[in-house]
């Protein structure tokens, strides 16, 4: 199975998470997961949400010593 | 997806806030499937310059604040609007008019100078948001 791509967008507030993950998102093959860290918590409402609208599955998302891992796999 | 909107996004002001707030607007509505258009105009449009020039002033503290966290740029919004969502980002032509610039001075991001008949045409039956 393929690695997870981590992407660490910790120290930015919103949107930059949801952007840095879009940004990697786009050169990014389907079936491939990625994982956001942020320590925005705005992010890891918005990033759940934005995968749910726009159709990729969420895979998980949890906290840990304040920051947030949001999982994800590309579907399109 | 649900079905993609229009939103159109005013943007007059020259201060930090409330360039970042449509920025904000801009790139997230074009990163979720709607097609959006930003309308630069008044004092908004000299922080477009490609040579950079000032940077637009906050309104109070909370513009401040901006510039003392790790928040992404406005410009970097609007740009990854554009490149990531498809957004359409262009100067007012009656702005560039007077400020007397011209596509070549303006970010390369930007579309061409657009005028407030086609805005208004194009923003009809969608979102409109001013800032």
């Amino acid at each position: 199975m393929a690695e997870r791509i981590v992407i660490d967008a910790r120290g930015s507030f919103c949107p930059g998470p949801l952007m840095e993950l879009i940004a990697r998102l786009k050169f990014g093959a389907v079936g491939e997961e990625f994982e956001v860290l942020s320590t925005d918590k705005g992010s890891a409402s918005d990033i759940p949400e934005w995968v749910r609208k726009v159709g990729h599955e969420l895979l998980g998302t949890r906290e840990e010593a304040g920051v947030w891992h949001i999982a994800l796999r590309k579907t399109k | 997806m649900s079905a993609a909107s229009r939103i159109s996004i005013v943007v007059v002001s020259g201060s930090l806030e409330r360039l970042q707030m449509a920025a904000m607007m801009a790139s997230v509505g074009a990163v979720s499937g709607n097609e959006v258009t930003v309308f630069l105009s008044m004092n908004a449009l000299r922080h477009f310059m490609r040579s950079g020039g000032e940077a637009p002033p906050a309104e109070g503290p909370f513009g401040r604040l901006l510039l003392e966290k790790k928040a992404p740029g406005f410009k970097q919004l609007f740009h990854s609007a554009a490149e990531l969502g498809d957004a359409r980002i262009h100067p007012c032509s009656m702005a560039a008019d007077v400020l007397g610039v011209g596509p070549d001075d303006l970010e390369p991001w930007l579309g061409e100078p657009l005028g407030l008949t086609k805005f208004l045409s194009d923003a009809q039956g969608g979102q409109v948001w001013s800032f």
